[in-house]
């Protein structure tokens, strides 16, 4: 049957339902499944990150070489590594150095971004094209290697990598909010203002930033998850958090060759740890989007 | 047209010298002296001297730049500090390697996507679309190397199915490669997947959803014929540059899944001279793929213009 | 006409409803009507009435939450509801076929115009070359020129009016005996409505089509139909022949959307247009009495509880209203008396305010040069409202936007306000200029910031323009809501929460926050219905008087721009073709282009359907690519010959105050004009 979509008659309804969309962002949120299961998920590596020794059944560092490359057992439920540490207790520990990382450098790239891209898509002109062919040059690099440039000039630490993820992002972020910006340009209330005698950053900040707020939400829930990616990689490749700090990513490199032993566990769990942290994430993030879309 | 082509290289040769600039001096900011980190703490001071005017590194940072490019331009990408080598070898062969991988993953994933994409998009709100999207989803969040190893538990060590290692023996059939290519291509396929589905159920749900499949429909074609004629053309041109800036996932993911397989290609070779600090190995490996996502992207505009009328046509008008 | 089985289309008793979250909304309540052979039917209706929903419900496409919850639909006696996929499909195929608002969207980007139509006869089972064959005269009967040129074009490279010829090729190819047409001519300008809906009527003879016409227009449907029905609320209020309904219409709501419109010729000080208070309800907001009871003048409680059926109201007439027989005594809202008389003591025109000397604009995009302006000066005098006319490219809104110093001229323009020179960008006038020239904008959607409330759009340009703190401030805003009559309630809103004639209100407020001399009014009613348009063109005329202001008034609609100003500038291509009081430009002799504009605007006045068109050849030329000489000399009615094509007319002074820029001298376009002109004074 072709019966498609159309959309219906009602602006009348419309604009009624409109002033109750603001509460009903919540309510739609809080009523979706899948938003919970998300925010569940990250509530617990919350805690973990916060609290992680305290809840850890035995100390992430401690070694026992004569436990070594112990299966899951009830007296270490994810077993040992091959320097005998409680692989439970590493996977809890290991959820901090992400969970602080991922967060701080989306937000760093989010408010870079939007400075950038509110700039490039208000201004126009010779900004936007300058700035344009730099961000279009960054962003012809994978974001992985990127970082991998960036750590391997500014060495690593925690508070390098989050300047990388920031500096990573933040032209994807300007792009998404200069699109979002030009279109707002273009609509007469910015020529309202312009005839007010407005200054360019009451125009930006005061009147068009509220209007594209709704994207950058998006964006930086989407980008929050690519973050988690990211430093899951970074660590991976040995450009994050150095041994024998415990963190997921480390220990899949570290303990990679320990697999065609048969010591699956080893890498599972922590692999196990990033699937749902990042599942979470993007499940939040699919849901905001999708209320907000409506 | 030509015209368009024209600019479209031109604008793609400004961006690839603003990288080659962020590139090089990227690797000025690396505190300490080359030399240094070459010869090692114990060398005296003369050598070092030395092997730093051999390197040119003590002339002007702008002549530095200029030498640096221009040789690179010619073919010759410097000498390694790792392999104390000519680069330019040992980079050809690795990006043989890796557009090797990237071909199989590329092969798979790109007429999987899309056509889950279509079938998403004709069953919107249904289950299929649902659970397609959710895989999707899945997959593009999940870093390549947590699949990879998971994959190696799986298939290769658990089952047995497949060899642990990428790299075939050298001689090794087509066949055989594949054979030994399949499992680090899957978690790059994996990631793709996601991305360019989403984009071709995007393209399709509207193009479904627009005036002109409403006049194919009310002119009484078969959903089939309305669907193929005059949704699929338009849902696809779009889809055709999103696979274009993937090649970016691609050649990131390239980079992880080398490395844990093992793999000798252009990935792990950017990754072991990041670890080891081996900075003209690291900045022109790092401009070599710029270089081929720019390409990819240009043959992909230059594709689209091709199949979008209203690009062609532009000039003529 | 008699049998039912012989009609084109019969809709009976049809309820239409959406379901929203679960619930069910009736959004189209017992609608009947049906459509004879060879007749045109016309279904007329504001934004919201459900008049495209009943279009697309015939021809079973209505969206996925969306069904006919009731009656039935026959097309050619067959029940649509009824069919099965193929038998559907056939049905479109051959017996009912449809013409859309906007054909630019309607065509498929990337196919060839010629294959689009040649689907059609593919599908009634001719084969390639003959398909093909078949849609080039098919496009010859629509009159495109060049039709094998045509068929190898994309959507794109064809203009509106263009597309839309096509998309009516396309719709009558296979000869069907319904023609469903959805707002045909909204998107296209004047003077290529006038050609389509003379083409339509042309092959409708042609084919003996049936048509189904729907339009918010109420003059475009007096002219191509038959009989009318008109649609409020989901409901049809009254049904019955066009001439006798527009004429003698016997339902409250008709009466009241009849005197919102501005006759023929009506100027402001002539007539005060009528409106009609508050709001259609929203679907599923409808009680249990008269859908239209909040709204009457002649509302009595029967109204209210009892749901009027359709009576009978007179012969082939209906009307669903338990006092239809008075329904011509509806109460007008607005008294006209007071106002025109206070209109009549205003004092003659006073001196110039605002002048613009010599204005060209240059647009440079991806590669074209537009000449969006050449040569065009005007002057504002201090309390009137000048005119602006033209169809689009004619740089109408260029030159306000020039004006207020949002896009700047080329160099030579000369800017001025009292007799000072005035700086052409926005940024660089003092804020005393800035005050002086505001303007209301065609969209407020566009134009009011939609994170910001009511209140906090109005005070923030109490606080720039006026310099208004505190509690002065405050004061202020609240005199400011009265004079545009709106309720302090609605400060705390955002826009989103007005309906579109409040949210105009709101930005008229704005523009008069700071005591403008002049306020640019850029289509302020084209987004608006009918009823909405009258009550905003009331209160800017109110405004005016009470406040002196000038008006520089933009709009498309001849109509509305008579009855609003004092002088009149028609605009073609960038250049004024004509300047001069409203009367002036509107009676004869003036130019060939404003003549052939006025002659091509269907009107609802019952002498006039009959009246002469001077027909227009061909599109409105691109602006980058503009004719040499006169540059409406490829589409002049009176085209005289080599100098037209050559020569670029000067804008000549043909009588004081009245220029024409035409090589035709004054005294022979008077002659040439007065012939058929018996008419344009008639409104006077």
């Amino acid at each position: 049957m072709s019966i498609d979509a159309v959309p219906i008659e009602s602006a009348g309804a419309l604009a009624v339902e409109r002033s109750e969309v603001r509460k009903d962002l919540l309510r739609q949120l809080v009523r979706s499944p899948l938003f919970l299961i998300g925010a569940f998920i990250l509530l617990v590596w919350i805690v973990c990150a916060i609290f992680g020794s305290a809840i850890a059944p035995h100390s992430a560092f401690e070694q026992n070489l004569e436990n070594i490359n112990q299966a899951p057992s009830s007296a270490h439920l994810f077993g040992t590594d091959q320097l005998g540490r409680d692989m439970f207790s590493r996977v809890i520990v290991g959820s901090r150095n992400i969970m602080i990382i991922a967060p701080l450098g989306t937000i760093l790239g989010t408010v870079l971004g939007t400075a950038l891209g509110l700039i490039m898509g208000y201004f126009r002109g010779w900004p936007d094209d300058t700035l344009g062919r730099i961000v279009e040059a960054f962003l012809a690099l994978p974001l992985v290697v990127t970082a991998l440039l960036v750590v391997t000039a500014l060495g690593h630490s925690n508070a390098i990598i989050i300047l990388v993820i920031g500096i990573v992002f933040t032209p994807l972020i300007a792009r998404t909010v200069r699109a979002a910006v030009l279109l707002e340009s273009g609509l007469d209330y910015v020529s309202a203002a312009r005839l007010r005698g407005e200054r360019s950053p009451y125009i930006m900040f005061v009147e068009i930033l509220p209007n594209v707020s709704a994207p950058i939400l998006v964006e930086f829930t989407v980008r929050l998850g690519y973050a988690v990616f990211l430093v899951a990689t970074l660590s991976f490749l040995g450009l994050g958090i150095q041994p024998p700090s415990p963190d997921w990513g480390l220990e899949i490199s570290q303990n990679a060759q320990q697999v065609a032993a048969g010591y699956w566990w080893e890498v599972v769990f922590d692999a196990a740890a990033i699937i749902s942290l990042v599942v979470a994430v993007n499940l939040v993030s699919d849901s905001i989007e999708r209320v907000l879309e409506r | 047209m030509l015209r368009f082509i024209l600019k479209r290289l031109g604008l793609a040769l400004i961006t690839l010298w603003i990288l080659s600039v962020i590139v090089f001096f990227a690797g000025q900011v690396l505190p300490g002296d080359p030399a240094r980190a070459i010869l090692g703490p114990l060398a005296a001071p003369q050598a070092v001297h030395a092997l730093r005017h051999q390197l040119g590194l003590d002339q002007s940072l702008l002549s530095q730049y200029w030498n640096w490019i221009s040789s690179f331009v010619k073919g010759d990408p410097g000498t390694s500090y790792q392999y104390q080598a000519p680069i330019g070898p040992i980079l050809t062969a690795a990006l043989g390697r890796s557009l090797k991988l990237a071909a199989l993953a590329f092969v798979i994933v790109v007429p999987l996507s899309i056509f889950a994409g279509i079938v998403a998009a004709l069953n919107v709100g249904r289950p299929v679309d649902r659970t397609i999207s959710v895989v999707g989803l899945s997959g593009t969040t999940v870093p390549e190397f947590v699949s990879g190893i998971i994959l190696i538990v799986v298939f290769a060590v658990g089952l047995g199915w497949l060899p642990v290692s990428a790299l075939a023996p050298p001689g090794s059939s087509f066949l055989t490669q594949i054979k030994y290519l399949i499992l680090p291509a899957i978690p790059l396929v994996l990631v793709l997947f996601g991305y360019i589905m989403r984009m071709a159920r995007a393209g399709t749900v509207e193009a479904l959803e627009s005036d002109y499949a409403r006049t194919a429909t009310l002119k009484g074609l078969p959903r089939g014929v309305m669907i193929r004629r005059h949704v699929l053309r338009n849902s696809l041109l779009p889809t055709i540059t999103v696979i274009a800036t993937q090649t970016g996932y691609l050649i990131g993911g390239l980079v992880v899944v080398e490395v844990l397989f093992r793999y000798p290609g252009l990935g792990q070779l950017v990754a072991q001279a990041a670890t080891n600090k081996d900075f003209p190995m690291l900045e022109a490996g790092v401009l070599t793929i710029g270089i081929v996502y720019m390409l990819v992207t240009l043959i992909a505009d230059i594709g689209f213009s091709l199949l979008n009328p209203r690009i062609r046509l532009s000039a003529v008008e | 006409m008699s049998s039912t089985a012989a009609d084109a289309l019969t809709v009976e008793g049809i309820d239409i409803s959406y379901r929203v979250r679960g619930r069910d909304l009736v959004t189209i309540r017992d609608v009947s009507f049906r459509i004879g052979r060879g007749e045109s039917y016309g279904l007329v209706g504001e934004s919201g009435s459900g008049k495209s929903t009943i279009a697309l419900a015939v021809v079973r496409y209505l969206a996925r939450n969306g069904r006919v919850s009731k009656g039935s639909i026959a097309i050619d006696g067959r029940d649509v509801l009824a069919l099965n996929g193929g038998e559907l499909r056939k049905l479109r195929q051959d017996t009912v076929s449809m013409v859309y608002q906007e054909p630019g969207k309607a065509l498929n980007p990337t196919i060839k115009v010629g294959r689009q139509v040649a689907e059609v006869f593919e599908l009634a089972g001719l084969k390639g070359a003959e398909a093909l064959d078949r849609s080039r005269e098919m496009l010859e009967k629509v009159r495109i020129s060049d039709p094998a040129g045509v068929m190898n074009r994309y959507p794109h490279q064809l203009s509106g009016g263009m597309l839309q010829r096509v998309v009516i090729a396309m719709a009558l190819a296979a000869e069907p005996s319904l023609l469903i047409l959805d707002e045909p001519t909204t998107a296209l300008d004047a003077t290529v409505e006038a050609e389509v809906l003379d083409l339509v009527s042309a092959l409708r003879t042609e084919f003996q089509t049936s048509l189904l016409f729907i339009s918010h227009n109420l003059a475009v449907i007096a002219k191509m139909c038959d009989r009318v029905g008109v649609l409020y609320a989901g409901e049809m209020m009254e049904e019955g022949s066009a001439r006798e309904v527009f004429d003698d219409p016997r339902n409250p709501y008709t009466v009241g959307l009849l005197r919102c419109i501005p006759r023929r010729g009506t100027a402001k000080n002539q007539d005060t247009l009528d409106t009609i208070p508050g709001f259609p309800p929203g679907p599923g907001e409808t009680g249990q009495g008269c859908v239209f009871a909040d709204r009457c003048g002649l509302v009595e409680e029967r109204c209210r509880t009892e749901a009027p059926p359709l009576y009978d109201a007179g012969p082939e007439r209906e009307s669903r209203c338990h006092f239809h027989e008075r329904a011509q005594t509806l109460p007008r809202v607005v008294k006209p008396e007071t106002e025109v008389a206070a209109a009549a003591n205003g004092s003659g025109p006073g001196e110039v305010l605002v002048s613009a000397a010599d204005v060209s604009k240059t647009f440079h995009i991806e590669g074209q040069t537009i000449h969006g302006l050449v040569d065009v000066s005007v002057e504002v005098r201090a309390g009137e409202t000048l005119g602006l006319v033209g169809e689009s490219g004619s740089g109408k809104t260029t030159l306000a936007r020039v004006l207020l110093g949002l896009t700047s001229p080329d160099q030579g323009a000369m800017l001025a306000i009292e007799g000072k020179a005035l700086p052409e960008n926005a940024h660089s006038r003092t804020l005393d200029q800035r005050k002086a020239l505001q303007i209301v904008f065609q969209n407020p959607d566009s134009a009011l910031n939609r994170r910001h409330s009511i209140r906090r759009l109005l005070s923030r340009a109490l606080d720039k323009l006026g310099g208004y703190r505190g509690e002065a401030l405050t004061t202020r805003l609240r005199a400011l809501l009265s004079e545009v009559r709106l309720a302090e309630r609605y400060l705390p809103m955002r826009p989103a929460q007005l309906s579109g004639g409040l949210k105009q209100r709101v930005a008229i407020a704005r523009a008069f926050a700071g005591d403008p001399k002049i306020v640019v009014c850029d289509e302020p009613t084209s987004a608006l219905d009918v009823s909405v348009q009258a009550a905003i063109l009331n209160l800017l005329n109110d405004l005016q008087r009470r406040e002196q202001v000038s008006y520089l008034f933009i709009s498309h609609d001849l109509g509305v721009v008579r009855y609003l100003s004092d002088r009149i500038a028609v605009l073609y291509l960038g250049r004024i073709m004509e300047i001069g009081t409203a009367e002036q430009v509107f009676n004869a002799p003036h130019h060939p282009y404003t003549e052939a504009l006025l002659s091509a605007v269907p009107t609802l006045e019952s002498g006039e359907a009959a009246r002469e068109r001077i027909k227009l050849e061909g599109e409105i030329p691109s602006a980058a690519n503009p004719p040499t000489g006169c540059v409406f000399h490829t589409r002049c009615p009176r085209f005289l010959g080599d100098v037209c094509v050559n020569t670029e007319p000067p804008l000549a002074e043909a009588e004081p105050g009245h220029a024409i820029r035409c090589h035709i001298p004054l005294e022979e376009l008077r002659r040439l004009q007065g012939e058929e002109v018996t008419v344009a004074g008639a409104g006077d």
